[in-house]
C-alpha cells in the first residue's frame, strides 16, 4: 500500500542522502553558519557560567505556567526573527528581479533565487509567521497572565502544559530542519492542492510542512483543553463571571476556537497525509479526489485559525487602554459578547477565501454577509475602546502606543477586509497583493498588540520595566516601516501585481517596489533598537525595577502580587469582590499584600517526561519525513510507553507549609508587605497635576 | 464644554448580571475578607473530567471533517467497486451488537466502580475488552477480505474515504482496549485512588463515544 517514491530510499535511512544537504547554496550556508554560531555562542555561555543544571531544573523540566509561557514566547520570538528574514528575502528578490533586463545571480534568471527556492521562501514565511510565531507568543502570553488574572496557582494541567511547549517546539525545529536538510515546502502555507501531491511535490518539502504544523497543532489543541479548563475550573473565590478580565474572556473565546478549529487541521492533513503515503485519493486531481474539499476543509480551519490569533490581541488591547486611560474599560458587557459572536462566527465565513472557486452567486451572497456582519462585534470593540479613551487622562507609554496603534491597523485592515467582502470586488482583486496587504494589516495589529503585551507585563514577569526611550524608537519605525511596505502593496494590488512573483514584469512597479523595500530596511532599525532595548533593559535593571503595580494604574489581578511574580503566584488567594479587584482595592485603600496568615500551598513536581515526549516527537516527525520505518514505529511505541509509565507515578505533587511561604514572603525581594501603595511616585503625581490644570474639562 | 457629564461606571452597572461594584465580601467581625484563609482544594476529578470531555469535543471535530470528507467523496467511485458491491449492512449490524455489549459491560464496570468493588470493576473491564476485541476481529476480518479481492484504498476516492473513516474508528478502538488494559493493571497495583477513579471515568466517556461514532458510521457508511 506504501506509495513508489522517485528517487533513491534504503530501510535504515530512508529518504536521507548527502545530496539532500543544501551546501552549494550560499543563502542557506550563510543561515547555516548563523544558526550554528547562535546555538555555539548559548551553550558556550551555558557551559561557561556552569548552568547546565540550573538550565535542566529552572526550565527544561518546568511546569510552571509563568517559565513556560516565556519559553513559548522565546521560540516565537526566534521563529519571529526566522519569518521576518524571509520576508526581507521576499521583498529583496522582488526589487531585485524587475524586467528583462535585470541582472540574475546565484544560479537565479533574475534576482537572486530561483523560483522553486523563491516558492520555499514565502511558504515558509507564511507557516512560520502565523503557526510558529504568532501563535506560540500568544498562547504563551496566555500561559503567563490567564492563571494570575483568574488568582489560580497554575493551570489546570500543569503537566499537560508542558508538553503542549514542547510539541510547539518540535514543529518549529522541524522547520528550522527543513533549511538545513531537505526543502520545504513550495506549495504557499495553505498547501495548495493538487500542488501538494506527491507526483507534483515529490521531495521532503511538503512532508516537512505537513509534520511540522501537525505536531505543533496538537500542542495547540492541548493548550486550548487546557486553558479552557483553567479558566472553568481554577477561579479564584469571588471571580464570577462578570468579574473575568477582558483578557481571559478573550482567552477563553480564543480557546473555543482553537479547541474545534485545530483537529479539522488535523483530519485535513492526516488525509493529505495518506495521499502522500499511502497512495489514496482524496484530494487528487482525477481517480476520484476532490480538490475542493482540500481548500473547504483546510479553510474551516484557516479562518477560525484567524480569529484564534486576533482574539488575544483585542483581549490585550482592552487591558492595556483603561490601564493608560486611567478608567475602567467602556461596555465590559457589550466587549464580552463581541468576543463570544466573533468565535461563533469565525466557522461561518471561511469561504470568503476563494469566491473566485464558483460556487454559485447564492453561496459567494451568504458568505459576502456573513463575512460583513462580522464587522459589527468589531465595530462595537472599536467603539468601546475610543469611548475607553473618550475624556480620559491619557498616558502614552510605549504600550499605550503600540496599542493605539494597532488601532489604527485594524482601521485599515478592517475596512479592506469589508470591501474584500464584496465577491464583486474581490473578482477583481482576489489573488492580488492587495488581499496580501489586506491580512498583513490585520497580521500586524496582532503583532503591535503582542509588541505592546511584551512591554505591558514584561516587569510582572521579570521585575523591571523595558528602556522606554528605546522602545519608543522601536514603535516608530515599526510604524514608518509598516507604512512603507504597505501602502505601496496596496497600491500595487490595485494596479494587478499578483501574489507570489519572483520575476516582476512590469518596469513601472520598480518605484513602489523599491519603496517597499526602503520599509523593510526600517524594520530592521526598529529590530535594532529592540535588541539595543533588551541589552540596556537588562544590564541597568537596578534602575528599572518596578513594584506590584507596574504602571501604577493598572487593574487587574495579576498586579496585586509582586513582579516578578513569585513561582506559586499569590502567597494566598485573593478573594475577589469587584470587576476590577485591583482598582477597587485601590480606591477602598486596601492595598497591603500582606495577608493575616499564610497557609500550605499545593504545586505540582517538575518532570522531565514532556521534554521526552517532546524529543520522541521530533524523532517521529523525522522519521515521517524521511520515510525512516523503523524510526517512526520506535518513537511512536515509545511515546505511548512514555505515556503509560508517566500515569502509573502518583508522586506528582508536594505541599510547601505555610512557615516556608512566610519567610519567603518576607525575605522576598523586598517589595513584599506593604510598601507598594498603587499611588504615582511623586514626580509623576506632580506631572499628573500640570496635566490636569491644563484641561479644565477633567475637573 | 457643552456636553453632559456622562458617567460611564454608572452605565455598566446597569447590566443585570453586572454585579461587579457592588457586592463586597463582609465577614463576620464586619471588615473585608481580602484573602482566602479557607484551606480549600479544587476537585482532581471533576477538573479531570471535564478536560476530558473538552478532549471528546475535539475527538468529535475530527471525525466532523472526516464525515464530510466521505459524504463528499461518497460517489466518486473511478471505476472501482462501489459502496452497494463491498459494504454488507447485515455483517456491520453484528458489529453493531458487540459495540454496544461492550458499552453495557462497561456501563455494569461503573456500576460496580459505584460500589466499590473491585473484583467486579476488574471483570467488566475484561468483558468489555474481550467484546471490544470480537468487534475488531469482525473488522479485520472484513477489511483483510476486501484487500484480498484486491479492492484497495487507493482505487478510488469513495474507497479512499471508506477505509479512512471506518479503519479511524477502529484505532479509537485499538486505543480504548488499549487503555483498559492499563487500568486493569492500575486497579491491581494502586486500588481506587483519585487518578484511577477520574480515568475510569473519562474511559467510561471515551468509550461511549466511540459506540456514538459507530451509529454514525453504521447510518453513513454500511446502510
Amino acid at each position: 500500500m506504501l506509495v513508489h517514491l522517485q528517487g533513491p530510499w534504503t530501510p535504515l535511512i530512508g529518504r536521507l542522502a548527502l545530496n539532500q544537504i543544501p551546501y552549494d547554496n550560499p543563502v542557506i550556508v550563510g543561515a547555516f553558519i548563523f544558526s550554528v554560531a547562535a546555538a555555539a555562542v548559548f551553550a558556550g555561555g551555558v557551559t561557561y557560567t556552569g548552568r547546565w543544571e540550573y538550565l535542566w531544573r529552572n526550565w527544561l523540566t518546568t511546569v510552571d505556567h509563568k517559565k513556560i509561557g516565556i519559553m513559548y514566547i522565546l521560540v516565537g520570538m526566534v521563529m519571529l526573527f526566522r519569518g521576518f528574514i524571509d520576508a526581507a528575502m521576499i521583498r529583496t528578490q522582488q526589487v531585485m528581479a524587475v524586467g528583462p533586463e535585470s541582472a540574475g545571480h546565484l544560479g537565479a534568471l533574475h534576482g537572486y533565487m530561483p523560483p522553486y527556492h523563491f516558492d520555499q521562501v514565502y511558504s515558509a514565511h507564511g507557516a512560520i509567521m502565523l503557526l510558529f510565531a504568532v501563535t506560540p507568543i500568544l498562547v504563551g502570553l496566555m500561559n503567563i497572565i490567564v492563571p494570575l488574572q483568574i488568582g489560580a496557582r497554575d493551570m489546570a494541567y500543569p503537566y499537560l502544559n508542558a508538553i503542549g511547549l514542547w510539541l510547539t517546539t518540535v514543529g518549529a525545529a522541524l522547520v528550522m530542519l527543513s533549511l538545513f536538510l531537505g526543502d520545504f515546502s513550495h506549495a504557499g502555507w495553505v498547501g495548495l492542492t493538487p500542488l501538494t501531491e506527491l507526483p507534483y511535490s515529490p521531495g521532503v518539502g511538503v512532508d516537512y510542512w505537513i509534520w511540522a504544523i501537525q505536531i505543533s497543532s496538537v500542542g495547540t489543541t492541548l493548550g486550548a483543553i487546557n486553558l479552557i479548563a483553567t479558566i472553568v475550573k481554577m477561579r479564584a473565590p469571588g471571580m464570577i463571571w462578570s468579574r473575568l478580565p477582558v483578557f481571559t474572556w478573550t482567552a477563553m473565546a480564543t480557546n473555543i476556537i482553537g479547541l474545534t478549529a485545530f483537529p479539522v487541521l488535523a483530519a485535513t492533513l492526516f488525509l493529505l497525509t495518506l495521499d502522500r503515503y499511502l497512495g489514496t485519493h482524496f484530494f487528487t486531481a482525477g481517480m476520484g479526489g476532490n480538490i475542493m474539499l482540500y481548500t473547504d476543509l483546510f479553510w474551516v480551519w484557516g479562518h477560525p485559525e484567524v480569529y484564534f490569533l486576533v482574539l488575544p490581541a483585542f483581549g490585550i488591547l482592552s487591558e492595556i487602554i483603561p490601564t493608560f486611560s486611567e478608567k475602567p474599560l467602556f461596555g465590559y458587557t457589550a466587549m464580552v459578547f463581541a468576543s463570544l459572536i466573533i468565535a461563533g462566527a469565525s466557522w461561518m465565513v471561511w469561504l470568503h477565501h476563494f469566491f473566485t472557486m464558483g460556487a454559485g452567486p447564492l453561496v459567494n451572497a451568504y458568505f459576502s454577509i456573513a463575512t460583513m456582519l462580522v464587522g459589527i462585534p468589531t465595530g462595537v470593540k472599536v467603539f468601546n475602546w475610543a469611548f475607553t479613551m473618550y475624556r480620559a487622562r491619557m498616558r502614552f507609554d510605549t504600550p499605550m502606543l503600540w496599542a493605539v496603534g494597532a488601532l489604527f491597523l485594524l482601521l485599515i485592515g478592517g475596512l479592506t477586509g469589508m470591501m474584500l467582502a464584496v465577491p464583486a470586488i474581490d473578482f477583481q482583486v482576489h489573488n492580488s497583493v492587495f488581499v496580501i496587504a489586506h491580512f498583513h494589516s490585520m497580521v500586524l495589529l496582532i503583532a503591535f498588540a503582542i509588541m505592546g503585551a511584551i512591554s505591558y507585563w514584561f516587569p510582572k514577569v521579570f521585575g523591571f520595566k523595558l528602556d522606554e526611550r528605546l522602545g519608543k524608537r522601536v514603535f516608530w519605525y515599526w510604524v514608518a516601516g509598516s507604512i512603507m511596505v504597505f501602502v505601496p502593496m496596496y497600491t500595487l494590488g490595485f494596479m494587478g501585481m499578483t501574489r507570489r512573483l519572483d520575476y516582476i514584469s512590469h518596469p513601472s512597479w520598480l518605484p513602489l517596489i523599491a519603496l517597499e523595500e526602503i520599509g523593510i530596511g526600517l524594520y530592521w532599525v526598529a529590530l535594532y533598537y529592540q535588541v539595543k532595548q533588551i541589552y540596556v533593559s537588562v544590564r541597568d535593571r537596578r534602575k528599572y525595577r518596578a513594584g506590584p503595580d507596574a504602571w501604577w494604574t493598572t487593574r487587574s489581578l495579576e498586579w496585586m502580587t509582586h513582579s516578578p511574580v513569585p513561582f506559586y503566584n499569590f502567597a494566598v488567594t485573593p478573594v475577589v469582590h469587584a470587576r476590577d479587584e485591583w482598582a477597587w482595592r485601590k480606591e477602598q485603600g486596601l492595598t497591603s499584600l500582606r495577608p493575616d496568615r499564610y497557609q500550605d500551598i499545593h504545586m505540582p513536581k517538575n518532570t522531565p517526561v514532556p521534554l521526552i515526549l517532546g524529543a520522541l516527537s521530533f524523532a517521529l516527525g523525522f522519521g515521517l519525513v524521511w520515510r525512516i520505518w523503523w524510526l517512526s514505529a520506535l518513537s511512536i511505541t515509545a511515546i505511548v510507553i512514555a505515556l503509560i509509565l508517566r500515569s502509573f507515578d502518583s508522586d506528582t505533587d508536594y505541599v510547601i507549609p505555610a512557615a516556608e511561604v512566610e519567610r519567603m514572603e518576607r525575605q522576598g525581594s523586598g517589595v513584599s508587605g506593604t510598601t507598594d501603595t498603587g499611588h504615582f511616585p511623586a514626580g509623576h503625581a506632580a506631572g499628573k497635576r500640570r496635566f490636569r490644570a491644563a484641561r479644565p474639562q477633567d475637573q | 464644554m457643552g456636553l453632559p457629564k456622562i458617567k460611564i461606571a454608572d452605565l455598566d452597572t446597569g447590566a443585570p448580571w453586572n454585579n461587579g461594584h457592588r457586592t463586597i465580601d463582609v465577614a463576620a467581625s464586619g471588615t473585608t475578607v481580602l484573602w482566602d484563609s479557607s484551606h480549600h482544594e479544587h476537585d482532581a476529578i471533576s477538573t479531570r473530567t471535564f478536560g476530558f470531555w473538552l478532549y471528546m469535543l475535539s475527538d468529535a471535530m475530527i471525525l466532523a471533517a472526516l464525515f464530510t470528507a466521505y459524504a463528499v467523496l461518497r460517489h466518486n467511485y473511478a471505476g472501482a467497486p462501489t459502496a452497494a458491491q463491498i459494504v454488507h449492512p447485515g455483517y456491520a449490524f453484528r458489529e453493531t451488537l458487540l459495540v454496544f455489549s461492550s458499552v453495557f459491560a462497561f456501563g455494569l464496570t461503573m456500576s460496580a466502580l459505584k460500589q466499590g468493588s473491585r473484583a467486579g470493576v476488574i471483570n467488566g473491564i475484561v468483558v468489555s475488552f474481550l467484546i471490544g476485541a470480537a468487534f475488531l476481529g469482525m473488522e479485520f476480518h472484513e477489511f483483510s477480505g476486501l484487500i484480498s479481492q484486491g479492492i484497495t484504498p487507493e482505487r478510488s476516492g469513495f474507497l479512499s474515504a471508506y477505509y479512512a473513516m471506518v479503519l479511524v474508528h477502529g484505532l479509537h478502538m485499538v486505543f480504548g482496549l488499549l487503555w483498559m488494559a492499563v487500568m486493569v493493571v492500575q486497579i491491581m497495583r494502586q486500588g481506587f485512588t483519585d487518578n484511577v477513579v477520574y480515568r475510569l471515568l473519562n474511559l467510561k466517556i471515551f468509550w461511549q463515544f466511540q459506540a456514538v461514532i459507530w451509529v454514525c458510521v453504521f447510518t453513513v457508511v454500511y446502510l
